[in-house]
């Protein structure tokens, strides 16, 4: 990254932070609603109130519908959405507006009625797209059929399996029978994952993440302050994002996610770190694959040891790497943009509050997030020291 | 019977492509500085490093790798009779990729490592519009 990223490390802290009441199946809930419950429970968690935020920034619905929504004029805004990882770049530009004075707090929110679609637009890419050209025609219908389509590549190169990849299924599985919270707790095994119902193969329903709804919210503030509040803050170390392509034809190498190389790399030179001092990760996963693409575009392992890695349970709790503690996306919940939640559970993590599946003595974690299909990336590094 | 799926509407960058489809020709752009293909149409070279607007219209082979590709189960709407049915990936022998389905083939893994050589099946959908579908070189 150019000129000293460094500088704005551990400048801005995340202190206030709530998901909604509960996440699942919110039928009761428009997405606006969704946003704004979850931004009065983390302003509520700081001791703040929707009168105290001055810059606001969301994905999904436009900036200026959550403003009309919260009654608002906020003096900076931010309405990046390219998909999941929207929010892990909404935190890093909130790292640079609090810095040049552009607002003191920021307000992040992330609300979607995914599973249950109250309140919500129509999908689908119009016929003069470049997608509604180049891809709508044949027979794509939604992230299983798109983001799937490297996997076969990524196996033919590196001997992946489909084994590996539920062996990812079964070790987040895991993580979530420790999360009351998470929609699927039951255990499950390789055999499960590997005959539950074909959705695009090489996926089988239990390599896909759930539909739900829910809602997350973020408030940061600057260093001067960072301390005045409830809970300990918990410092933005360090940031990466990168926008490459839509069409998954697109992708320059099917078995390298390339985006999420730089936004790595661009993240532990801002936090001045390295691999060895990431003690907890939270890596997307739409599906079991995401994470292995992520861990290693993200130089954790070298390309084509991501499948064995997880076989091996470094992930799993009681694993040295642990990942995905809330349960994931594919287990815990998946709104749509689940983004924010990756967010959340890390600070959930730092800041001590995550029950039975807390890791002891920690004090840094990774957040990394798609945006898109592949098509970009957002890294973050978290810490409470 | 009317065709019922989604159906590309060109704009002016792309309607070389489509109308080449039309006479059965793949058409895509090449480079006149650095010589590469590149697909999807823009009039302009995407190649790093190059980005020149010196860019002209070729028919190339319609002869291709299998690159990647999924087997849908599902189908949705007017795909619904089609599952399983494959989305692929394409490698052109002149270097783009571009995502297309396989026809004349069964939509098995068996059936279809990676690198099979693919050739090009001119999918005459309406009067309007022939799609890009590849298949088994025979």
């Amino acid at each position: 990254m150019s000129r000293n990223s460094q500088e704005y490390s551990h400048k801005v802290a995340i202190v206030g932070a709530s998901e909604t009441e509960t996440v699942g199946k919110l039928p009761d809930r428009s997405m606006l609603q969704l946003h704004a419950e979850s931004a009065i429970l983390a302003l509520a968690d700081a001791g703040l109130t929707i009168d105290d935020v001055d810059g606001v920034a969301t994905a999904g619905p436009t900036p200026a519908q959550l403003t009309e929504y919260l009654n608002i004029i906020p003096r900076w805004i931010d309405g990046t959405a390219v998909g999941g990882g929207s929010f892990l770049m909404h935190v890093g530009h909130a790292v640079a507006a609090i810095q040049a004075g552009y607002c003191d707090v920021v307000l992040v929110t992330h609300g979607e009625s995914g599973r249950s679609g109250v309140g919500v637009g129509g999908r689908g890419a119009a016929p003069s797209t470049i997608a509604g050209q180049f891809e709508t025609p044949y027979g794509t219908w939604g992230p299983p059929s798109m983001f799937s389509v490297p996997i076969v590549r990524h196996m033919h190169e590196y001997g992946t399996t489909e084994e590996q990849m539920a062996e990812i299924a079964v070790a987040t599985r895991k993580w979530a029978e420790l999360n009351p919270r998470a929609m699927m707790r039951d255990p499950i095994t390789v055999d499960d994952v590997l005959n539950s119902r074909l959705i695009a193969w090489p996926l089988h329903l239990l390599n896909c993440c759930l539909v739900t709804d829910g809602g997350g919210a973020l408030v940061l503030v600057g260093e001067e302050r960072a301390k005045d509040f409830p809970k300990d803050p918990v410092w933005v170390l360090g940031r990466g994002e990168a926008a490459a392509h839509t069409l998954i034809s697109q992708m320059r190498d099917m078995t390298e996610w390339t985006a999420a190389v730089q936004t790595g790399k661009d993240a532990f030179e801002m936090a001045g770190m390295t691999h060895q001092d990431i003690q907890h990760a939270m890596f997307y996963d739409a599906f079991t694959h995401v994470p292995m693409y992520a861990l290693e575009a993200l130089g954790f392992v070298k390309p084509g040891e991501g499948g064995p890695y997880f076989a091996e349970g470094h992930t799993a709790p009681g694993g040295d790497f642990p990942m995905n503690t809330n349960g994931g996306g594919l287990s815990y919940t998946h709104t749509g943009m689940y983004g924010m939640f990756a967010i959340m559970e890390s600070v959930t993590q730092l800041r001590g509050e995550a029950g039975a599946r807390q890791i002891e003595d920690l004090h840094t974690s990774m957040v990394h997030a798609p945006a898109g299909m592949f098509s970009g990336t957002s890294t973050l590094i978290l810490g409470n020291d | 019977m009317a065709y019922e799926k989604a159906l590309p509407q060109p704009t002016p960058e792309t309607q070389e492509f489509w109308d080449g489809l039309k006479r059965h020709e793949l058409r895509i752009q090449r480079c006149q500085d650095c010589d590469q293909f590149y697909f999807f149409p823009r009039p302009f070279c995407p190649a790093e490093g190059c980005r020149s607007l010196n860019v002209e219209w070729e028919t190339v082979s319609g002869k291709g790798k299998l690159h990647t590709y999924v087997i849908s189960e599902r189908g949705f709407g007017p795909w619904a009779d089609d599952a399983p049915y494959v989305i692929a990936v394409v490698e052109l022998d002149e270097g783009p990729r571009m995502l297309t389905n396989l026809v004349g083939v069964e939509p098995d893994p068996k059936q279809l490592p990676a690198d099979l050589p693919l050739e090009i099946f001119y999918d005459d959908v309406t009067d309007e519009v022939t799609l890009p579908k590849f298949q088994p070189v025979s």
